[in-house]
């Protein structure tokens, strides 16, 4: 087993004195496609947000053997952390191009930076072939269409070489095609990373999961397979309120296979 | 590698690098050639004297239009630059261990410590180039590293500006108070009295300038320059991609004062005097004006706009001198509220802008979004509440 | 002991001079995130008016009672009129609002110039404002006490209207959330214009208690703008009490180093502090917690 897993111990994030995440354990191997879903204000998003910086935490985070809470963002985003947001974040008034190309480059020197790109390097261009933007490369992001702004962000991320992929909400807005492409794209990502996905898509959290961890309030209410997740009382009465609840209602929420 | 090149762009920027080319050319020549020739040598120390503002203007084209960093205490590095000259200039007319005119007149102590090593026109020259690029950089650092929000970053550097300008004024036994340093009589060795020599120095002016034009070029066309356009837009996104924002911004801020600081000894022996009414919180913001004018994100905007909004100053305040002030303030209300992008976003120009500007990441994005607006985004704070900058 | 009690009064009372300049800076800085240089000459247009009322009026203790409220409504006008001819179109570029405030700042300058005169005019405090007090053997000046007696009074007034009136609810919720005050009936437009119409008039009060300091010219605004901003700075955004406590402090800060060295090296000093003061809490004394990416 591969070094580069995730593992957050007794991970808290308190907001003047509101509990957001709440002595959360978790793990997540490489090579895993980890869901995390929950009821609004569960806590996901927070919880992302606490292991890429953006948010001040107690406990540990430990990626590749190395705590990430404390450090600044983006000295966790080289420690190969990347992540994406809810609403798709892009230099809108950079090109396709631009984008990808300066996510490509944290580690570039001081006399690189400094010398005009040349061409578009082979990282790049890969990526736009991968997010299917190899059409729009000169176009400038901020008109591109909120799906296009999601791959690219994924591109971003591609290119980044993050070995801890976050993606918040990744696929919020997109047609059922594009789905489809993003989940493939991910299963093929993750094969040799750690992903963690936050998403509220029932249809394709059960499609593309590998395994999900269910928040609830703050907490790690359920962890395992899909099947496994689905079929636990308490997800069910979290999701569909108290009491014993009949296969379909639970299939109607939380999707075939309960 | 150039096989993944897309066609278009590949164009576009052969014919942007000849635009900016024949743009140069053309600069040169009406600089060197053609001014020298059609003005007399008092109006040509007038365009001197815009030329140093221009060099004041091509750094906040930088820190502002591409940086989105409101600078506005430039007046302080252009000062720094300039009493450091002024004051290497007071200490050789009055030759070896001479006390300059001016101290000897209101006090006996003789030359501050802290003058003595200026005799020197060398460290006089590193210090120029040095000092306000430091002072930028820490106070740049000081802020963008903890994030302190676009806003309160202007008003620190005004503050600065206010800051500098009381200390000159409260020191006159050592820097001259209100009045300032003038009364130059040589330079380097030349006397500033000899025409020619004046000439050489709008020359030397004119050089600089230039030669400044072309960095900063060359920093907007470079990835650090998508970078700094990424850093105004979206600083959070540029963190979580692995850079530092607050080593991007400081760059560009410690060159913008830099420029300042050249702009600032070159001034001095140009105009022949430098006082803290040049530094202040006026004149500092005084010197946005011709940027907003010209364009805050173009190259050659901010410089075009400093030399007529200076030409400008001066013909009319001859004639009418509160009349400036009015004019003035109705061109930051009128240019900055309903014209952001500056003459360079009006229609009529776009035309030739889209051929000069294609090579020119950002502008062409703006021309090609049909948004002449070049919003710095540093603080929505109305869409989202207090979120942070 | 004399010293200590001297600079502490010092403080209060520049503190609360500082408070009175940055109380509506607070509001429309802190609140809207309008950055107005023009506040500086609403504060000047204040001073004037006292002169004016005095000028019309004879009687200095009567023309003082008249002028605080008329100088809050030419304040108020004045910030109402820039608010809906400038203003109202750019609140999603804070910064250029700074440069087209300047604009502004800049022409009623020149227009006060034109009209009173380049020199400073004397506005005489009414017998009943001075002279000193004498407390325990020290003397202290009455428009002193007066000035923070006011200022306190003006924070008292503007937290109990923020936090008990329909209008303070409305400012509030505005403030917090933009769009959902909308969606929930509150006329965005209108709180804006009103939120503006009380910055600007508090700081039009705050130019007839200068007009007790000393005589007034054109740049009076000038010389308070940039230590007003940094009070709210220091202060943290969209709070009063951070802007009251800022100004406090700053005043204290200021009265005791000027004490120990010159005016002009307490200049540099108290901003190398309020910039170091940023590197503990970048957001001031009150910051507002968000997790929004913006």
């Amino acid at each position: 087993m591969n070094a580069d897993y995730l593992e957050l111990t007794d991970l808290t994030v308190s907001f003047d004195g509101f509990v957001a995440v709440d002595h959360v354990d978790l793990t997540v191997l490489q090579g895993d496609l980890r869901f995390l879903i929950g009821p609004n204000g569960a806590g996901k998003t927070t919880l992302i947000d606490a292991v890429s910086g953006l948010v001040p935490a107690t406990g540990r985070a430990e990626f590749g053997g190395q705590d990430l809470l404390g450090r600044k963002v983006h000295r966790i985003a080289r420690m190969g952390v990347g992540r994406t947001f809810q609403t798709a974040t892009v230099f809108e008034e950079l090109s396709v191009l631009q984008n990808l190309d300066i996510a490509a480059g944290s580690g570039r020197s001081a006399w690189t930076l400094l010398r005009r790109r040349r061409g578009v390097p082979p990282s790049v261009a890969e990526a736009m072939e991968t997010v299917g933007l190899t059409e729009l490369a000169d176009t400038p992001a901020g008109i591109l269409a909120h799906g296009q702004k999601q791959w690219l962000e994924i591109g971003m991320l591609l290119v980044q070489d993050a070995r801890l992929l976050m993606l918040d909400e990744p696929v919020a807005g997109m047609s059922g095609e594009e789905k489809e492409q993003t989940g493939h794209l991910l299963r093929r990502i993750s094969a040799d990373t750690t992903v963690v996905v936050v998403e509220h898509d029932m249809d394709f959290m059960r499609a593309f999961a590998k395994s999900v961890t269910v928040l609830h309030a703050g907490k790690v209410l359920s962890e395992g397979s899909v099947a496994q997740v689905q079929a636990d009382p308490l997800v069910q009465e979290v999701y569909l309120g108290p009491g014993s609840h009949t296969a379909e209602e639970a299939a109607i929420v939380l999707g075939e296979g309960v | 590698m150039s096989e993944f090149d897309t066609a278009a762009s590949r164009v576009s920027a052969l014919r942007g690098r000849w635009a900016v080319l024949v743009g140069f050319g053309v600069a040169a020549v009406l600089l060197f050639a053609v001014a020298p020739a059609v003005l007399t040598s008092f109006r040509l120390g007038l365009l001197g004297k815009y030329l140093c503002y221009a060099m004041v203007a091509v750094g906040i084209g930088l820190a502002w239009g591409r940086g989105g960093m409101l600078v506005l205490g430039q007046g302080v590095f252009f000062g720094i630059g300039a009493y450091l000259m002024a004051m290497h200039l007071k200490l050789a007319d009055a030759g070896a261990d001479g006390v300059p005119d001016f101290m000897a007149l209101i006090s006996s102590s003789g030359v501050p410590g802290w003058w003595e090593p200026f005799r020197s026109g060398w460290v006089t020259l590193v210090a120029i180039l040095v000092l306000p690029a430091l002072l930028a950089a820490l106070l740049g650092l000081a802020t963008f590293r903890r994030r302190v929000r676009g806003a309160y970053f202007a008003i620190l550097s005004q503050a600065l500006a206010a800051a500098f300008a009381i200390l000159l004024i409260g020191n006159p036994t050592a820097t001259g108070g209100s009045t300032g340093l003038n009364n130059f009589v040589g330079f380097f060795g030349f006397s500033l009295r000899d025409p020619v020599n004046r000439q050489m120095l709008y020359f030397i002016a004119a050089g600089v300038l230039l030669a400044m034009l072309l960095l900063v070029r060359q920093l907007m066309v470079s990835r650090y320059g998508e970078l700094l356009v990424a850093c105004r837009d979206s600083e959070e996104r540029v963190r979580f991609l692995g850079y530092d924002p607050a080593t991007v911004k400081t760059v560009a801020f410690a060159v913008a004062a830099m420029m300042a600081g050249i702009g600032g000894a070159l001034f001095v022996p140009i105009v022949g005097i430098i006082s803290p009414n040049d530094v202040g919180i006026v004149p500092s913001i005084g010197l946005l004006i011709g940027v907003a004018i010209g364009g805050r994100t173009t190259l050659a905007g901010p410089v075009l706009g400093a030399i007529a909004v200076a030409w400008a100053e001066t013909s009319l305040s001859e004639q009418f001198p509160s009349g400036w002030t009015y004019a003035q303030g109705l061109m930051f209300m009128l240019v900055v509220a309903f014209l952001p992008g500056g003459l360079a976003s009006l229609g009529a120009v776009r035309g030739l802008r889209r051929k000069i500007a294609a090579a020119d990441p950002t502008v062409a994005a703006e021309t090609a979004d049909g948004d002449p607006a070049p919003v710095p985004a540093t603080e929505p704070r109305h869409a989202h509440g207090g979120a942070q900058a | 002991m004399d010293v200590l009690v001297t600079q502490v009064f010092n403080g209060l009372s520049g503190g609360s001079i500082l408070l009175l300049a940055a109380l509506g800076l607070a509001l429309t800085f802190g609140q809207m995130g309008v950055i107005n240089m023009a506040h500086g000459e609403f504060i000047m247009a204040g001073a004037y008016t006292a002169f004016v009322m005095q000028q019309v009026l004879g009687a200095a203790g009567l023309s003082l009672l008249v002028s605080l409220p008329m100088a809050f409504l030419v304040g108020g006008l004045l910030g109402v009129l820039l608010e809906a001819t400038l203003l109202r179109r750019m609140y999603h570029r804070p910064l250029d609002t700074l440069l087209v405030t300047w604009g502004v700042s800049l022409i009623l300058q020149q227009l006060a110039r034109d009209v009173f005169g380049t020199a400073g005019v004397d506005v005489p405090a009414p017998g009943w404002l001075s002279g000193p007090v004498e407390v325990l053997g020290f003397s202290f000046p009455r428009s002193r006490l007066f000035i923070l007696a006011l200022a306190i009074a003006a924070v008292v007034a503007l937290s109990l209207a923020l936090r008990l009136t329909p209008l303070g609810r409305r400012i509030r919720a505005t403030v917090q959330n933009r769009q959902l005050a909308e969606s929930s009936g509150i006329s965005t437009r209108r709180t804006d214009v009103l939120t503006f119409f009380i910055g600007s008039g508090l700081a039009g009060v705050a130019g007839v208690v200068l007009t007790l300091m000393g005589s007034i010219s054109s740049n009076l605004g000038t010389s308070y703008i940039v230590d007003a901003f940094l009070v709210v700075i220091v202060g943290g955004i969209g709070q009063i009490k951070g802007a009251v406590i800022a100004a406090f402090v700053l005043g204290t800060v200021q009265s005791w180093v000027e004490y120990s060295t010159t005016a002009s090296i307490a200049k540099v000093i108290l901003l190398a502090l309020v910039v170091a003061f940023l590197q503990a809490r970048p957001q001031g004394i009150f910051q507002v917690r968000t997790r929004s990416l913006a």
